[in-house]
């Protein structure tokens, strides 16, 4: 955020969050229709025959209260549903049930790396709506997306910029993944962002109009869509132009917006309260025992790991749940993580080794004893990430890293004794005579040379610095 | 109504009940007479008598199913066009019951389309006629199962009441009716009208026809979230005040036929002599009731309609008629109009007037808060007296036609009866003899929620 824009720029995000029940909302079907065939997983709830009436699903009231946990924010005991009607083939209904008046979740806030606080407005359970596919002459439709548990999570207008929107966007995912209520796969429209953003003049004090931006499923093209969005409101207003307030697709391809329907097109969803489910009323003592339920949260780990890994890799690491769980497990077991950060950073995260990621991680207890063989220097710097990666083969399973390392013939010779040995076969050999003068005549940097030899000598396992202190001293 | 122990049998009850509704057919009281599956179920029950094997509360009992219930491999049309091609999958809860006390449905009953009406003239198979004088109307909209029992078709008939759709039909054809408390019985499986108001209930010739009923298909049910933990069974059937109110704005209401009036005069007198205090109440703003429950009920009709929409299932227009719009607008207007009757369509625009952007504070939200006013002067009578007695209808049965191109008037026909629904009360309707013209009349007992079992005892008690 270093150049300076002309405008000043007004954001408030919603966002659909996917909730990771076994059921659906309002049936007890499958909500996990991943690699099933379309349509099979749908009740007669969901497909809307005549009679039937929705069933609250208790477990997604529960994730709802855990990710108000994870915003900070106040459950309301009393939440109540409604109906917001419209005609479309992916709403078997003709409405959606959703807490248009009257929310589960009340105000709360996300915190940003930087520090800001984004508040959170309100957050309400609804259903999600089936998925039609286009065709030149048809279309088809799919209802097993019908009626997934979503939590809409309505932001402040607190967003700044392009880049806190995507910081936002990101401190959100990660929130709700922590705390365990979606699966958090934006590919897959686990979650899903609508971005309102307005410009007016600095020192303004009414809010530009609006355009919201639908349907933004990656951190990328939130940024890039909301940098588009302002530099195409500030054109306008720099002819003098009026801004339309209306919703607006973004194209991942094209890299721009374009206007889908303004404010008077806009449907009225003639929203009334849902007759078939009575107001959702909790006890405190429901509330409280969900909200306790909340696993520890990025700003946790923050906390806890602030001391131990530097503040950017940290950040990085955030966004890998798993991997921040390991290094939880290593700190419970009071070892040291930062040489285990280094690896997951470093050579884990790296483009080369990145499909590691689909396999499993190695466990806790594989990682400790990895880092202590490093630390003592049984392991030199690259063999101990050969063994590493060697760690996410199937085969090597549950295996010591120690017995790996042996298998791979990697553990580095520390023993002075053995190593002086070596170093005197090396030594002994004419081909280092000349080097050896040279070292003695003053000329420090060939023993970088004989250190190579003495590890070529051994093979790779003699630790660098421990030959090389030998070598100063018979060459003294 | 019990067979078991009787010396006739399952399929001879049902021989008598088919050939019943064929001698009636000009009545037109069935949609739908499920021959096959009514005979094999008879035979399968009279084996299992033969054999010793335990059998149901209603083994062999012919009953008729309104057509807006979902019964498994049969039609549940709700005398719809838009829903005439759908055979439903499932049992309605209450469907499920009956089937588990071994009653045997022999088919559906007419009645006005999705239940918007007071007169089933409303069905698209045409209106059913009254049991004892086929010029008039039999009453609705569960007109078909009120003129089934009377006319000694089955012995019951399962019935939906949003606004007086049982009492009513009941009261028209001299037998009795039951809307239970809201949520006593479960919804599940019945084609949804007001989903606020709906109960599902009974026509039957007895009071303790109806008790049965009850306390076989009351209860909660996990379908259901609006139902109420069972309380039938164990509800306390002394009436503790030992007194019955009377409405006074009925009681001097213009519109009141004098014959029901004076039905009404000579029950208040059997009160007295059998010792209950009668109590005069004054209930002003049951005024308010008829306006209230016709904004709120097309509001929830309009939305509980929106699915049919001839995607997924039923009806679906043939033909896209009209150009110059996307298909698929095309299809949804096309199978809309030509699938609802006149008034589903009436009910529908004023439906989404009231909740319209603009209006829904005006109409729905006031609305709900006369509501509350009603309940509220429901509550403050009963903390008075025990049950009011009041007439089901203004007027007995009137003539077919007389008021279908009125729908004003024809709304004027619930006024005395949707004030049990906006309260969600318990309402029994029950005969009183017949008009010089003799036609059946009737009156109700209404009471506090929960008082289900105490109406149908007061009522047996003080029928004719």
């Amino acid at each position: 955020m270093t150049e300076q824009r002309k405008y000043d720029i007004t954001i408030g995000i919603e966002c659909h969050v996917q909730l990771k029940t076994k059921t659906k909302l309002f049936s007890e079907v499958d909500n996990d229709a991943r690699g099933k065939e379309p349509n099979s997983c749908v009740s007669p709830i969901d497909y809307a025959l005549p009679g039937m009436l929705p069933r609250l699903n208790g477990e997604a009231v529960k994730l709802a209260i855990r990710a108000g946990a994870a915003m900070n924010a106040r459950i309301n005991p009393k939440s109540r549903f409604d109906r917001k009607h419209y005609f479309y083939p992916d709403s078997p209904k003709g409405y959606q049930i959703t807490q248009f008046y009257h929310p589960i979740v009340g105000e709360g806030y996300i915190e940003l790396p930087s520090g800001k606080k984004i508040r959170i407005e309100h957050a309400h359970l609804e259903g999600d709506a089936g998925k039609l596919t286009h065709f030149d002459t048809y279309s088809l439709v799919d209802l097993n997306r019908v009626d997934t548990p979503l939590l809409e999570i309505v932001s402040m207008p607190d967003i700044s910029s392009p880049e806190e929107a995507r910081d936002y966007c990101k401190e959100l995912w990660r929130n709700m993944v922590y705390a365990g209520v979606t699966n958090g796969d934006l590919y897959n429209g686990n979650m899903r962002f609508d971005v309102n953003i307005s410009l007016k003049k600095p020192g303004d004090k009414k809010l530009g109009t609006r355009a919201e931006i639908k349907n933004l499923n990656s951190f990328r093209s939130i940024e890039r869509a909301a940098t588009y969005e302002y530099e195409r409101q500030s054109k306008l207003l720099d002819k003098g132009d009026k801004v339309v307030q209306e919703t607006r697709g973004w194209s991942d391809a094209t890299g721009v917006t374009t206007g889908q329907r303004s404010k008077e097109e806009a449907q009225d969803y003639r929203y009334m309260p849902e007759p078939d489910l009575p107001p959702l009323n909790l006890t405190e003592d429901f509330i409280k025992a969900e909200y306790d339920k909340c696993p520890p949260l990025p700003a946790d780990y923050r906390a806890r790991f602030s001391d131990v890994i530097p503040a950017d890799t940290l950040e990085i690491l955030l966004d890998y749940p798993e991997l921040v769980n390991r290094l939880s497990e290593i700190s419970d077991a009071k070892q040291p993580v930062d040489y285990v950060a280094n690896l997951f950073t470093s050579v884990l995260l790296a483009e080369e080794n990145q499909s590691l990621l689909n396999d499993a991680l190695p466990s806790a207890k594989q990682l400790i004893e990895l880092s202590a063989m490093k630390n003592k220097n049984e392991l030199s710097s690259t063999s101990a990430k050969e063994v590493f990666i060697k760690l996410f083969e199937p085969k090597h399973s549950g295996k010591s890293s120690r017995d790996l390392a042996k298998e791979l013939n990697l553990i580095q010779e520390n023993d002075s004794g053995a190593l002086e040995a070596i170093v005197d076969e090396v030594l002994s050999k004419p081909e280092t005579a000349k080097a050896q003068a040279d070292y003695k005549a003053g000329q420090e940097k060939v023993l970088g040379f004989l250190v190579g030899q003495v590890m070529k000598e051994s093979r790779g396992k003699a630790n660098p610095s421990a030959v090389s202190e030998i070598l100063k001293k018979k060459l003294k | 109504m019990k067979l078991a122990n009787s010396s006739t049998t399952a399929v001879s009850l049902v021989e008598a009940s088919l050939k019943r509704i064929e001698e009636t057919k000009d009545w037109h009281i069935f949609t739908f007479v499920d021959k096959e599956s009514a005979l094999k179920k008879a035979k399968e029950i009279d084996a299992k008598i033969k054999n010793g094997e335990p059998v149901g509360r209603l083994a062999g009992v012919p009953y008729a199913l309104k057509a807006n219930f979902l019964s498994k491999n049969r039609p549940a049309d709700a005398s719809a066009r838009i829903l005439t091609e759908f055979i439903s999958p499932i049992n309605a809860t209450v469907v499920e019951k009956l089937d588990q006390e071994d009653a045997i449905c022999v088919g559906c009953a007419n009645m006005d389309a999705f239940a918007h009406g007071s007169s089933t003239e409303n069905s698209y198979y045409g209106p059913t006629k009254n049991s004892v004088d086929k010029t008039r109307v039999a009453g609705g909209s569960s007109g078909g199962s009120a003129v089934a029992v009377a006319l000694d078709c089955v012995q019951f008939a399962t019935g939906s009441d949003t606004g007086g759709s049982i009492r009513q039909p009941a009261a028209f054809n001299g037998v009795y009716g039951i809307k239970p408390t809201y949520g006593a019985t479960s919804r599940y499986g019945v084609v949804a009208m007001g989903s606020s108001f709906d109960c599902i209930g009974f026509i039957a010739k007895t009071a303790p026809d109806l008790d049965l009923l009850m306390s076989i298909a009351a209860g909660q049910d996990p379908k259901d979230q609006t139902t109420l933990p069972d309380f039938y069974g164990t509800s306390d059937t002394k009436l503790g005040k030992k007194a019955v109110g009377y409405i006074k704005e009925f009681m001097d209401s213009s519109a009141l036929d004098p014959e029901i009036k004076s039905a009404l005069e000579s029950k208040i007198s059997i009160l007295k002599a059998k010792g209950y205090n009668v109590v005069e109440l004054s209930m002003p703003a049951l005024e308010y009731a008829l306006p209230t429950y016709y904004i709120i009920q097309p509001a929830e009709v309009a939305s509980n309609l929106s699915r049919y929409d001839g995607i997924r299932y039923g009806f679906r227009t043939k033909e896209l008629n009209s150009s110059g719009k996307n298909s698929l607008d095309l299809l949804y207007e096309d199978t809309r109009d030509e699938g609802f009757m006149r008034e589903n369509k009436r009910r529908i625009m004023i439906g989404n007037f009231v909740l319209s952007s603009g209006f829904y504070d005006a109409y729905f939200l006031k609305a709900a808060k006369a509501r509350t006013l009603i309940i509220n002067e429901f509550n403050k009578a009963f903390e008075q007296v025990d049950a009011i007695l009041s007439p089901v209808s203004p007027n007995p049965a009137f003539k077919i036609g007389e008021k279908v191109n009125d729908p004003v008037s024809m709304y004027l026909e619930d006024v005395m009866s949707v004030t049990a629904n906006l309260a969600g009360l318990p309402a029994v309707a029950f005969p009183t003899g017949t008009s010089k013209a003799g036609l059946p009349l009737g009156l109700q007992l209404m009471g506090p929620r929960r008082s289900d079992k105490n109406l149908i005892n007061l009522a047996k008690e003080i029928a004719s």
